[in-house]
C-alpha cells in the first residue's frame, strides 16, 4: 500500500502536465470539426456570392475582416454576441437533455415584454436595485414562456419543437399587439412602448460605446453552465435523461422535472438576453427587436457541441458574420439574409464533419 | 346579421378556408408518407418557402401556372434530397438537420428575392377560379365548394391517390413497415433506405407544391417567410390527423378555418377584439390540437430514428 502511494506521489507532477498536453490535444482535436465547418460554410457564402454576380472574396475580406476596423466595430460584434452567448449556452443545456427548444425566439420576446414592464414603473428605486429587478425579470419571463412548453411535453406528450414554435409566433404577435396598444408611447410616431427609467438601463462598461456590461453576466453564466453540465448532480441527471430517458428513470431519476430545469433554463437564458436588449441597447421595447438571435443561437449551440463553453466562442463567431453581413450590405449591396445561409451550411457542414470523424475513427 | 346574410357569410368562409388549407393539405399528406416511413422533417418550414419561391420564378419567368407549379415540386424534391442525404445515408439526427434546412431554405430565398426580384415590384398571374358549371349555380354550396381554382380542387384527388397508394399498393405497404419494423423490411431483402429516400421525397414535393400554391394560386408575389409557419403547423395537423392521409385533408380544413376566421373577422368593423388576437388563432389552435390529441399511440414506432444494418 506504502509502495503504491509512493509511486502515486513521484509520479504526480508529470501526470499533471500528461493531463494538461493531454487536454490541450484533446481541445485541439475537437477544434478542428468547427473550424473546418465554417471554412466550409464561408467557402458556400463565397460560391453564392460569385454566382450571382457579386465578389466572393467579399465573404472573407469584408464579413470576417471588416467587422474589426476600430475599438468601436469590435464593441459592436461583443453587442452582438451577448445575446448569443446567452441563448446558445442555454440551449446546450436544453439539447444535452435531448429537448429540442426551437422557442428561444419567443423566450426572448417575453423576457423583454417583462424587462419593459419593470422598466417603464417602479420610478424612485436605485440603479443597483432597478437594474438588476429588469434582468431577472426578463430571466422568469422567458423561463415561464418556456415553461408552458415544457409543461405541455410532460404533461400531454405535446411535441415541444411544435409548440415552442408556436408559442414563438404567439410572443412575437403579443409584442405587436402591445406596442401599437397597451403599451405604446402616444407620443411617438412609430409603435413602441416608453422608455425605460434610467435607473433601470444596463450599465455600459465605456460610457461612449453602446457595449454594456451583458457580455461580462453571459460569459460568467456560460462558465457557470458548464459547470453545473459537467460537475453537479443535477447537470449529470440532465445529461443522462437526454442519452436515454428510460435508463434515467429506471436509475430513479424524475423525467418529467429533469425536462422542466432543461426547459426553463434555457428558456431563462433566452429571457435574459431579450431583457438585455431592451435594458442595454434600445432601451424601449419594438416589434422587431431581435433580428432572429434566437433561432442563430441554435445554430451557436450546435457549432460549440453544446458546450456551453465552446458557446462562448461560437456566438462571437456568429457576432462577427452577422456584423460583416451588414457592412457587406452596405459596401456591397449584398443582401444581409446571407447570413442565414450561413448558418444553416455551418449546422449541415458540423453534421457532415461529425460523421465523416466517427468513419474516420473507426477505420483507424 | 339576419339569416341571409349569415348564410352567405359562412358560405364564403368555408369557400376561403378550402382555399387557406391547400398549401396545409399537400404538406401534411407528404408529411405523412415521409413519417410513415420513419423520417420525421421539421425542414418542412424551408421546403415550402423553395417550393414557393422556384415555382414564382418559374412562373414569372415563363409566365406558365403549370411549369411553376413543376418548378415548386422540383425545389421542393431537391431540398429533400439534400435532407435524405444527411438523415438516410448519413444518419444524422433529423431535427438538427430539419432545423439547418429551415435556416438555409429562408436565407436562400430571400437572398434570391431581394438580389433578383424585389426592385421589380411586379407580380404575376395567379391561377383563376374555375366556375364548375350547374354546381357552382347552388346557392351558398357553389360559393363554397365549385368556385375554386384548379390547384384547390386537386387536393381532393391528392388526398385519395395519396390514401390509395399508402393503404392498397405493396409499395404502401413496405412504406408503412419501414417506419415500423424496417429490420423485417431488410430481412426480406427490400431496400429500406431507398423507401425512406421516396418517402422523403413524395413528402418534400407535396411540401414544394404546397409553398408554390401560396405564390401561384394565392398571392401573387413571393414575400420573404410567405410561409410564416405553416411546415410547422402541418407537422402538428399530422399528429392530429394521426397519420392518415385523409385525416390529414380535414384536419387541414380545419386550420384552413381558422385562418379563414381570422381574415373575414379582421375585415367586419364590428367586432371589438383586437386583430392580434385573431392573428394568433391558428397558432394557439396548433398548440390546443397537440394537447387534446394526446399520446402516440398512432404514432409509426421508428419515427426520428435512423436505420442501422447489421
Amino acid at each position: 500500500m506504502a509502495q503504491v502511494n509512493q509511486g502515486v506521489r513521484e509520479t504526480m507532477y508529470p501526470q499533471a502536465a500528461q493531463t494538461f498536453y493531454r487536454t490541450l490535444s484533446q481541445i485541439a482535436i475537437s477544434a478542428v470539426t468547427p473550424i473546418a465547418a465554417v471554412l466550409v460554410a464561408l467557402a458556400f457564402g463565397a460560391l453564392l456570392l460569385w454566382l450571382n454576380g457579386f465578389n466572393g472574396s467579399d465573404v472573407v475580406t469584408v464579413m470576417i475582416f471588416g467587422s474589426f476596423q476600430d475599438m468601436r466595430s469590435v464593441g459592436e460584434i461583443l453587442l452582438k454576441a451577448t445575446p448569443l452567448i446567452l441563448i446558445g449556452a442555454g440551449l446546450c443545456v436544453a439539447f444535452r437533455c435531448s429537448i429540442w427548444n426551437i422557442g428561444a425566439e419567443g423566450q426572448l420576446y417575453a423576457g423583454a415584454i417583462a424587462a419593459t414592464l419593470v422598466g417603464t414603473n417602479f420610478d424612485g428605486l436605485s440603479i443597483w436595485v432597478h437594474a438588476p429587478l429588469v434582468l431577472l425579470a426578463g430571466a422568469l419571463a422567458g423561463a415561464a414562456w418556456a415553461g408552458i412548453a415544457g409543461y405541455l411535453k410532460v404533461r400531454f406528450q405535446a411535441s415541444e419543437i411544435v409548440t415552442t414554435i408556436m408559442l414563438n409566433y404567439i410572443a412575437l404577435i403579443l409584442t405587436s399587439y402591445l406596442v401599437t396598444g397597451p403599451m405604446r408611447d402616444a407620443s411617438a410616431a412609430y409603435p413602441q412602448s416608453a422608455r425605460l427609467i434610467r435607473e433601470a438601463w444596463t450599465p455600459r462598461i465605456v460610457s461612449d460605446m453602446r457595449l454594456h456590461i451583458g457580455i461580462l453576466v453571459a460569459i460568467v453564466l456560460a462558465v457557470a453552465l458548464y459547470i453545473f453540465l459537467q460537475r453537479s448532480s443535477r447537470g449529470f441527471a440532465l445529461r443522462v435523461v437526454g442519452l436515454n430517458p428510460h435508463a434515467a428513470r429506471y436509475a430513479g431519476m424524475q423525467v418529467a422535472r429533469n425536462v422542466m430545469i432543461a426547459m426553463c433554463i434555457s428558456g431563462a437564458m433566452a429571457g435574459l438576453a431579450g431583457a438585455f436588449e431592451v435594458a442595454g441597447v434600445t432601451h424601449r421595447l419594438y416589434q422587431n427587436i431581435s433580428p432572429g438571435y434566437g433561432f442563430e443561437g441554435i445554430a451557436v449551440a450546435l457549432l460549440a457541441a453544446n458546450n456551453p463553453l465552446a458557446a462562448i466562442v461560437s456566438g462571437g463567431l456568429f457576432a462577427t458574420l452577422r456584423s460583416g453581413s451588414e457592412v457587406l450590405q452596405i459596401t456591397s449591396q449584398v443582401p444581409q439574409v446571407l447570413v442565414l445561409v450561413i448558418q444553416g451550411m455551418v449546422i449541415l457542414s458540423v453534421v457532415a464533419f461529425a460523421k465523416l470523424r466517427d468513419i474516420l475513427r473507426i477505420v483507424a | 346579421m339576419d339569416d341571409m346574410m349569415f348564410l352567405t357569410f359562412l358560405a364564403t368562409l368555408v369557400g376561403a378556408a378550402w382555399r387557406l388549407a391547400t398549401p396545409l393539405i399537400f404538406a401534411s399528406i407528404g408529411e405523412v408518407f415521409s413519417e410513415r416511413a420513419g423520417v420525421l422533417n421539421i425542414g418542412l418550414e424551408g421546403t415550402m418557402l423553395v417550393g414557393a419561391f422556384c415555382g414564382f420564378a418559374a412562373a414569372f419567368a415563363s409566365g406558365s401556372i403549370l411549369l411553376g407549379l413543376l418548378a415548386g415540386v422540383a425545389g421542393g424534391m431537391l431540398f429533400g434530397l439534400i435532407f435524405a442525404f444527411f438523415t438516410i445515408t448519413i444518419k444524422a439526427d433529423q431535427i438538427v438537420v430539419g432545423a439547418a434546412l429551415n435556416l438555409l431554405g429562408m436565407g436562400l430565398t430571400a437572398f434570391l428575392f431581394r438580389t433578383y426580384y424585389v426592385s421589380t415590384g411586379k407580380g404575376i398571374e395567379i391561377a383563376q377560379p374555375v366556375h364548375i358549371p350547374f354546381l357552382s349555380d347552388i346557392p351558398f354550396l357553389g360559393e363554397a365548394f365549385f368556385r375554386q381554382n384548379l390547384i384547390v380542387y386537386s387536393t381532393v384527388l391528392v388526398a385519395i391517390l395519396a390514401s390509395l397508394v399508402l393503404f392498397r399498393t405493396s409499395f404502401g405497404l413496405t412504406l408503412r413497415a419501414v417506419g415500423e419494423h424496417p429490420k423485417a423490411v431488410d430481412v426480406a431483402g427490400r431496400n429500406v433506405a431507398g423507401y425512406r429516400y421516396a418517402a422523403v421525397l413524395v413528402g418534400t414535393g407535396l411540401a414544394g407544391l404546397g409553398g408554390a400554391f401560396l405564390t401561384l394560386g394565392h398571392s401573387n408575389q413571393f414575400v420573404e417567410g410567405i410561409t410564416s409557419g405553416r411546415g410547422f403547423i402541418a407537422l402538428a395537423v399530422v399528429v392530429f390527423a394521426r397519420w392518415s392521409p385523409t385525416g390529414a385533408f380535414f384536419v387541414s380544413l380545419l386550420f384552413g378555418l381558422f385562418y379563414a376566421l381570422q381574415l373575414m373577422l379582421q375585415a367586419q368593423a364590428s367586432i371589438v377584439v383586437p386583430y392580434q388576437v385573431l392573428q394568433a388563432l391558428p397558432y394557439i389552435m396548433t398548440i390546443v390540437t397537440l394537447v387534446v390529441v394526446r399520446g402516440k399511440g398512432a404514432a409509426p414506432s421508428k419515427l426520428g430514428q435512423p436505420y442501422e444494418m447489421r
